[in-house]
């Protein structure tokens, strides 16, 4: 059996869904093993073994967590040769493409981001131009470098028994390269929603709302979504940028994706047309969000959400 | 206005001619190409020449030896990004082009730029977008910056060279946050959409850009060989594409009260609540 490596950011006790959507899709492809691209204690290691991990690649003495990129690079580089791996997994964020595009060189090998699914064969599949086309493509030379966008795979319904602990393989890097070195971090600031990349619902606004994203946030945490915003939204200050979806800003794939105020111009279809269902709210009844939607209300979002959220608590209890 | 400027910078530029997002955007059939006709300057593409200008301009611009060169890969009418580039006040720009570059992935399209940077005499700043808006796959700033074997300071929505020195500081948007990072100079740095406001090119722009000089540079004259490059050259490959069937329209309802309640009932009839 071919072996497949995943490479997880940041280890945790209990994995993100991305994470184990990431093993999972692995342990399909072969014999799943994990890159750890930072500290992982005990815990960290049963729960990813638990989402499908049977090995894992850490390096020697902890991975250097004040350069940028570089130090993870080497030691995917390395898990790759040690492993002999056909393809590796990584989230299809800015550090999962940016730590494949530089191994790529390395390793001469090809790339693949914002992966939807990928087959025994390791044909990747993806959408391109903001979703209006579906692609599938294959790495032809050196291990399949691939990274998966959030809300792609259908996870196991009940977690694996955590199995017996896994060997950790630890790799000696050397000289990681020149590298940027990260002096301090700012965290983003806890919502308590969840995050816009991986949420399965997400309620966004844009234009029409005004300045005013109370009644977007309430109908978010009624659903337990998280909240999105348009450009012009996130541009005019209403909202902070980390809430931007579509190109400049998250690339979402939720079930559920709820447009407030938001027209529909082309880049803005563009962010959420891979969504499953569309619900849009819009006062002009010739938005053009109204030709992708499942559902149209045409009428005011500062009175159609507020009533939407206080039905959806009324009917939970 | 007098100051301490250290060092001169040659500064390089990568912009890209990308079909217009305002539009639809197509692929060819065979060999799912992008259909490059109705293209422009990548917006996102303007946001590093600002960048790059306000960097010379912070360090005393042309008049103290600064550079900023704008260079681009692709056919003919790609010497359009470079012309905008030059009219927004860019001394001189490079146009790579040979009809075996078509068809190049991210692997191959950085081989190229990195081969024609090296050949250049090297530079200390070299800055692109945060991603094309084609390809949209971020690949080639990393990819760029580990062939050249500098620090990559990526996704930058702030950008800074203290007076007189030689540390290249910004804010960065990461998984984790957003990260201040540092980084010696030579470099390589993306900005994002946040990291300023691109200039408009005004009418003294437009005339002097006439008169700047454009280098075009072939594969042979970079000395790299045809199957380097191109489709042959790259490590992937589109095995077929095919058009998103449209969405189609659902139901549209006018709010007369009781559309709220509506959206709910639709909710639960497809099982999201």
């Amino acid at each position: 059996m071919s072996n497949i490596l995943v490479y997880i950011h940041a280890p945790d006790g209990t994995p993100t869904k991305g994470q184990r959507e990431l093993l999972a899709l692995a342990a399909r492809l072969g014999e799943a093993s994990a890159v750890l691209g930072g500290p992982a204690d005990a815990a960290a290691l049963s729960g990813l073994a638990s989402a499908g991990a049977t090995g894992f690649y850490a390096a020697a003495g902890g991975l250097d967590a004040t350069g940028l990129i570089a130090p993870a690079v080497s030691l995917l580089e390395a898990a790759v040769r040690a492993s002999g791996a056909t393809a590796v997994l990584l989230p299809n964020t800015v550090e999962g493409r940016e730590i494949a595009a530089r191994a790529a060189v390395r390793l001469d090998a090809g790339v693949i981001t914002d992966a939807i699914d990928v087959d025994a064969e390791l044909t990747v599949t993806k959408p391109v131009l903001a979703g209006s086309y579906t692609v599938k493509a294959q790495v032809t030379r050196g291990p399949a470098l691939i990274t998966l966008k959030a809300n792609s795979v259908e996870l196991p319904e009940a977690a694996a028994a955590a199995g017996a602990a896994a060997p950790v393989h630890e790799l000696e890097l050397g000289e990681t390269g020149p590298a940027a070195r990260i002096t301090a971090t700012a965290e983003h600031a806890a919502t308590g929603r969840p995050e816009l990349s991986e949420a399965r619902f997400v309620v966004a606004g844009g234009r029409g709302v005004d300045g005013d994203f109370g009644p977007v946030e309430d109908l978010a945490d009624a659903l337990g979504a998280a909240v999105g915003a348009s450009r012009a939204a996130t541009d005019a200050g209403w909202i902070d940028h980390s809430a931007q979806v579509g190109q400049t800003g998250t690339t979402v794939s939720p079930q559920l994706y709820i447009s407030a105020g938001i027209s529909g111009a082309i880049q803005q279809k563009a962010g959420m047309q891979t969504a499953k269902t569309i619900i849009a709210v819009n006062k002009d009844p010739d938005a053009p969000v109204f030709e992708i939607a499942d559902l149209g209300i045409v009428g005011d979002l500062a009175q159609v959400l507020p009533q939407a959220a206080a039905e959806i608590r009324r009917r939970k209890g | 206005m007098s100051q301490n400027t250290g060092t001169p910078l040659n500064i390089l530029v990568l912009v890209k001619h990308v079909p217009d997002v305002q539009f639809e955007r197509h692929l060819t059939t065979p060999g799912q190409r992008l259909d490059r006709s109705d293209s422009v300057l990548s917006e996102l593409d303007e946001y590093a020449i600002e960048a790059a200008l306000a960097l010379s301009e912070s360090r005393g611009g042309d008049k103290a030896g600064n550079t900023v060169t704008a260079m681009t890969m692709g056919p003919d009418a790609a010497a359009n990004a470079v012309k905008k580039s030059l009219q927004m006040g860019a001394a001189a720009g490079v146009h790579i082009s040979d009809p075996a570059l078509a068809g190049s992935d991210a692997g191959a399209t950085s081989l190229v730029l990195a081969t024609a940077i090296k050949q250049l005499g090297g530079f200390d700043v070299v800055l692109t977008g945060m991603a094309s808006t084609d390809a949209e796959t971020s690949l080639v700033p990393a990819q760029l910056a580990e062939r050249l074997g500098v620090a990559q300071l990526t996704n930058l929505s702030k950008l800074e060279i203290a007076p007189g020195t030689t540390t290249v500081t910004g804010l960065r948007s990461g998984e984790d946050g957003t990260q201040s990072v540092e980084a010696a100079l030579p470099v390589l740095v993306s900005v994002t959409d946040q990291a300023n406001e691109p200039r408009y090119p005004n009418f003294r722009g437009i005339l002097a850009a006439k008169k700047k000089k454009v280098t075009t540079l072939t594969l042979a004259e970079l000395g790299l060989a045809e199957g380097a490059v191109g489709a042959a050259g790259s490590a992937t490959r589109v095995l077929e594409a095919a058009p998103r069937p449209p969405r189609a329209a659902g139901q549209v309802i006018t709010d007369s009260g009781e559309a709220g309640i509506a959206l709910v009932d639709f909710l639960a009839d497809a099982k999201l609540i």
